[in-house]
């Protein structure tokens, strides 16, 4: 047992989490962070691409010494089906600035690096403790933890949890319920290291800018999913999810998606030579708006990945993780420095500052896009083949006169979906995104 | 729906991607157990081709077994049979498991 009390305890040492007890502990509250990996991030996977805004806010100056890959200066969205892929490509020089806007980073040593930042704030971190239940006073406000450090007990006057999206402490202390395999995604990715000039040149890119690729399309073989490409500073991340129920649903591997889509003739070149050094692994919480759980309680908060803050559509997450980690810290110092009980009324501030945030006016914005895009799965089969198939069409030059190419095209769509079910398409979609 | 060898896609054996990672195995103390069955449920046979790092398979009575040493701690397998109770998860004592290098 720890005899010291302190101000807070924060469960993970994630981006949320490491954001809560950056912004605690900078304000002088005395916080314990506990983690179960051997060290911050070993236990962690995100593709990864860093939102520097998010964490701006924490950290302005971390440009000087975040272990950060390259800025992203293009990005490529494709629609694929075996073949082919359609692309919309948008690179700028803009994004050649003083401050870039988002970077690729490789999350192990990143969260080694805010984790630093975090113990030289002043928070006490112990590695290699998972904690294994949350304690409660007589009334059921939650007032600590014990972990599987010999059952070692530790006690706050609020407990953060930033476990991530496979947060067992949280779920099994019945604070919010188990997660849905139709809103969840599993998805598996290698980091595949090339020499940087090979980079470069394949990508097209001068010192240390970035490209990524988000892609759709039969990759995902039917199944609600998309996959990734981006490029580090000596590797490349390459990767695919699809929602669990689909992958039940399907019979499909996840290894053999990956296998399939590094094969792919758009994506095999990319990978010409590379040396795979990791293999990874992770869920990600997609069920959007409808899926956040109970964010707080009496002397508690939920924070990142296990209160689902993940902007499925944008492949945003650890910038919510991030904002909500700080928004909790900066609420429970806010309750501190008014000697207010971390009780549960008191700790709804910690909500009302997050509606007024791009997090939560995101998800809501979107709010219907994961059921429509789990329920109208001919958006990654049918769409990408027919735009390719269309792609085709328009460009081959056959002798084939132009009205009756665009003509064929038009049938392709009316055939593949009928004029009802393209109309009815159109408008689900426009009606979920607004 | 289109199968994988219809994409082109090679065998491929997850344990050579496993090979790849590191782990600290806590020998003798799996932290995911399956509960003794006689056939198992749907979800719990998905989990042969749905674990990401190939831990399930069938033995020759067609029950469902579990090495868990290349697990990946993704947590797959705990939400698809949260229904049906047929395993009973754990996170790895703290410090064991999977330690990503690049995560």
């Amino acid at each position: 047992m720890i005899k010291e009390r302190f101000d807070a305890i924060v469960v993970g040492a994630g981006p949320s989490g490491n954001a809560a007890a950056y912004t605690m502990a900078k304000e002088g509250l005395k916080v314990l962070q506990l983690e179960r990996g051997e060290y911050p991030g070993s236990k962690n996977v995100q593709g990864a691409i860093l939102y520097a805004n998010a964490l701006e806010k924490i950290i302005p100056d971390f440009r000087e010494d975040a272990p950060l890959e390259r800025h992203i200066i293009e990005q490529r969205l494709w629609t694929m089906d075996d073949a082919s892929h359609v692309g919309m490509h948008y690179r700028s020089e803009d994004f050649n600035e003083e401050k870039p806007n988002r970077y690729t980073i490789i999350r192990a040593q990143f969260d080694k690096w805010f984790s630093r930042k975090v113990r030289e704030a002043g928070v006490t971190l112990l590695c290699e403790t998972t904690v294994t239940q949350l304690l409660r006073d007589t009334n059921g406000k939650i007032i600590g933890v014990r972990t599987d450090r010999g059952g070692g007990t530790a006690f706050a006057d609020v407990v953060i949890l930033g476990e991530g999206v496979n947060g067992l402490v949280g779920q099994r202390s019945g604070l919010r319920p188990e997660l849905n395999p139709d809103s969840v995604a599993l998805a598996v990715k290698e980091m595949h290291f090339l020499p940087r000039e090979v980079i470069e040149s394949r990508f097209n890119l001068k010192g240390n800018e970035g490209v990524v690729i988000e892609a759709m399309g039969t990759i995902t073989a039917g199944m609600t999913g998309t996959g990734f490409l981006y490029t580090n500073q000596e590797s490349i991340s390459v990767g695919i999810g699809c929602i669990v129920s689909d992958f039940a649903d399907n019979g499909t591997s996840p290894y053999a998606l990956l296998e399939a889509l590094k094969n792919h003739p758009s994506i095999k070149p990319l990978l010409a030579n590379s040396e795979c050094k990791e293999y990874a692994a992770h869920l990600i919480p997609e069920g959007g708006y409808y899926s956040i759980p109970e964010l707080y309680g009496d002397g508690w908060l939920v924070v990142g990945d296990a209160g689902q803050f993940v902007n499925a559509v944008h492949r945003e997450g650890s910038n919510l993780a991030m904002t909500t980690g700080r928004i909790a810290g900066e609420t429970v110092v806010w309750l501190k420095r008014r000697r207010d009980e971390m009780s549960k009324a008191n700790l709804a501030e910690y909500k009302r500052r997050l509606d007024e945030t791009f997090v939560m006016k995101d998800l809501r914005k979107y709010k219907k896009i994961p059921d429509f895009l789990h329920g109208n799965k001919q958006v990654f089969g049918l769409y990408p083949k027919l735009f390719t198939d269309a792609a085709q069409t328009w460009f081959r030059v056959d002798g084939t006169d132009k009205r009756t190419k665009e003509n064929e095209i038009f049938k392709s769509f009316r055939k593949g979906r009928t004029l009802p079910g393209l109309i009815g398409d159109a408008f689900k979609l426009a009606r979920a995104w607004r | 729906m289109m199968a994988m060898a219809e994409m082109g896609a090679p065998a491929i054996k997850v344990e050579e991607k496993l090979f790849q990672n590191r782990y600290q195995v806590d020998a003798g103390r799996p932290h995911i157990k399956i509960r003794p069955h006689e056939t198992p449920s749907k979800a719990l046979l998905s989990l042969t081709y749905t674990c990401p790092a190939g831990c399930y398979s069938l033995n020759d009575k067609g029950q469902v077994e579990i090495t868990a040493d290349g697990c990946v701690e993704c947590g797959t397998c705990r939400i698809v049979t949260a229904k049906t109770r047929e395993i009973e998860w754990n996170y790895p004592r703290g410090g064991f498991g999977v330690l990503y290098k690049f995560g």
